[in-house]
């Protein structure tokens, strides 16, 4: 029987697998989160447009490209994947995603939103303005399903992992979440695509 | 649900709780709405109206779901307090840091108001959702 940190499989014959993520925050990490977060803030202080442009695009590919990768080709193999390999690629990947996607968000649509400002695409005048203005409703379904489902489960997946006995159906369902939910938000990058390049093509 | 410290409680997955996610996801869109439609008025004074609506609807889901919080038993409070305080405390920062970006815009007065009252509830909101999520599939303590 295979488990994982004693994840029920059920598949005979093959060698346990015990894998819990050490820490659902990998703590290493906030230096550099916070390294960015604080270069952000210093590119809209300063409205230093080299910064921002590179915080909004640096990111915003980051995010977009993770997003499609994610949703429309990792997200389908995991949810073909045995419980067990579902619950390791769980346990390594997911602690990554909780600092990386919210700092590239972070950057991405704060330095986006400097940017439109001072490139005066905010003003009803501006030929970019209604295309923006459709960026925005698309980043925040986006962002109302990545807050209010996605990281949630995330997270629930990382503590229920860490447990001496986890529950592999609440593994199970909390992962179907994020693969669903995953593909949702890569389709909607695929709008977010053609939305900034008809912007930049003004 | 109520139990006593001794009892066994049911599977995670089959206990039943109030639909604090939910409400709190619900809230977290209508402060998104209110959101954008301010900000589709940059850097315009937008009207106040229909955002000043959405930012007491979410308010109020807001408050609905940490009542039914409140009274959710058995939960994993320690599970629930820890996570709710270090997600509070990143998206504080995250909100911070777009109210930081709309005073350097030079927004002021009402506007401002209605956009820190909304961030707030966005602060709230997302920690909320997570450390229910962390705490519901959680075993309480006293619980096996």
């Amino acid at each position: 029987m295979t488990d994982v940190g004693n994840v029920q499989a059920g598949a005979v014959g093959t060698p346990p697998v015990t894998v819990r993520p050490p820490q659902v925050v990998p703590l290493k990490g906030l230096p550099i989160v916070a390294a960015v977060v604080a270069f952000v803030i210093a590119a809209i202080a300063g409205n230093w447009l080299w910064a921002l442009t590179f915080c909004h695009v640096a990111g915003g590919a980051l995010w977009t490209a993770i997003d499609l990768f994610v949703g429309l080709v990792v997200g389908p193999i995991i949810a073909r994947l045995s419980l067990p390999a579902r619950a390791e690629f769980a346990a390594r990947f997911m602690p990554k995603m909780v600092l990386l996607m919210p700092t590239l968000v972070l950057m991405t649509l704060a330095a986006g939103f400097q940017l439109a400002l001072t490139l005066g695409n905010l003003s009803t005048a501006s030929p970019n303005h209604g295309w923006l203005v459709a960026s925005y409703c698309v980043v925040g379904v986006m962002a109302v399903i990545a807050l209010g489902v996605l990281e949630p489960a995330n997270i629930a997946v990382l503590f229920e992992m860490r447990k001496p006995e986890p529950d592999g159906a609440v593994i199970a369902r909390l992962m179907r979440r994020f693969v669903v939910t995953a593909g949702v938000t890569g389709v909607m990058q695929v709008a977010t695509l053609i939305i900034m390049t008809r912007v930049a093509t003004q | 649900m109520s139990a006593g410290p001794a009892a066994t409680a049911p599977p995670a997955i089959s206990r039943r709780f109030p639909p604090v996610a939910e409400l709190a996801t619900v809230s977290l869109a209508l402060v998104v709405v209110g959101g954008i439609l301010m900000a589709s008025y940059a850097p315009r004074r937008p009207p106040l109206g229909v955002p000043t609506a959405l930012a007491v609807a979410g308010a109020v889901l807001l408050l609905a779901g940490g009542y039914l919080t409140a009274r959710a038993r058995p939960l994993a409070w320690d599970r629930f307090f820890l996570v709710f305080r270090w997600a509070l405390l990143a998206y504080v920062i995250s909100a911070g840091m777009i109210a930081f970006a709309f005073v350097k815009d030079h927004v002021r007065g009402a506007p401002l108001a209605l956009v820190l009252v909304l961030l707030v509830i966005y602060a709230l909101d997302v920690p909320l959702v997570i450390a229910f999520t962390v705490a519901r599939y959680s075993s309480p303590a006293g619980h096996a």
